[in-house]
């Protein structure tokens, strides 16, 4: 896909030195309507709240925020509640199908002092532009208020405001 | 480690897994000057194609990445 020139120095000591293709010799592909003064925008509606999902969302949201690309987070459902204050300490769901490897995954996250979820949307946060939006829906069905949840969230919206995010992102993924 | 050129600021990244290591490197790049060199360790499987993707994607310069026993160190140059 990428191609990088496969010219490869002499190896000395085992060390493998590659230089990057000169951009005449490796044609990229461009999205058709992309504007390089405009930032690529991921958009991801969260409905899921067991963990094994949560990391993924996570992990997706910031290495887009990373990649300097807008993220737009929209909590729903069991997304949302797994955004409860204090919620995300005391949370060890997995997917139901996948309950046989609940204390595998914790064990070896902990054992390999992986980032929880919350970690690392606390750091895409940090260094790109993520706005994570609560579903009023959910909220008002639980008798919840953006005052219950976590401070990562920036407020409370419909599915009006995801669509028009959705329509102006190059990627869009339900979790 | 070898180092082929000279660097402003290196980044041990080695033992993180994804996101960490394009995490690590973007905020670490704010820290830079336009011009300025930054060497990035990191055994991530996906690094090798994560750190490209990333310079490519930010408009940084990826100038040479150099394979050592299972870890592999990545030359960054800040654009303007």
């Amino acid at each position: 896909m990428f191609g990088f020139d496969k010219r490869q120095h002499t190896p000395e000591n085992g060390v493998v030195s590659t230089m990057p293709a000169t951009p005449a010799a490796q044609p990229l592909a461009t999205p058709l309507d992309s504007n390089p003064a405009q930032p690529q925008r991921l958009s991801i509606v969260l409905f899921s709240g067991t963990v094994d999902k949560l990391m993924a969302a996570s992990i997706l949201a910031t290495g887009a925020a990373a990649m300097g690309m807008d993220v737009e987070l929209f909590l729903t459902t069991w997304g949302l509640m797994a955004f409860r204050k204090d919620d995300y300490k005391t949370n060890t769901r997995v997917s139901a199908d996948f309950a046989d490897y609940a204390p595998v995954m914790l064990e070896q996250m902990q054992a390999k002092k992986v980032p929880s979820w919350m970690d690392n949307l606390l750091g895409a946060k940090e260094i790109g532009n993520v706005h994570v939006a609560a579903c009023s829906m959910t909220l008002e069905l639980y008798g919840l208020q953006l005052s219950d949840l976590e401070p990562i969230v920036d407020e409370v919206t419909g599915v009006a405001t995801f669509m028009e995010q959705a329509q102006a992102s190059q990627v869009t993924l339900f979790i | 480690m070898v180092t082929t050129k000279a660097v402003d600021r290196y980044v041990d990244a080695k033992g993180q897994m994804c996101p960490m290591p394009v995490l690590t490197l973007a905020k670490a790049m704010k820290e830079l000057q336009p011009g300025q060199v930054l060497a990035l360790s990191a055994t991530d499987l996906g690094a090798k194609r994560d750190i490209p993707a990333w310079a490519e994607k930010t408009g940084n310069t990826l100038l040479e990445t150099v394979e050592e026993g299972g870890v592999l160190t990545f030359y960054l140059k800040k654009s303007a």
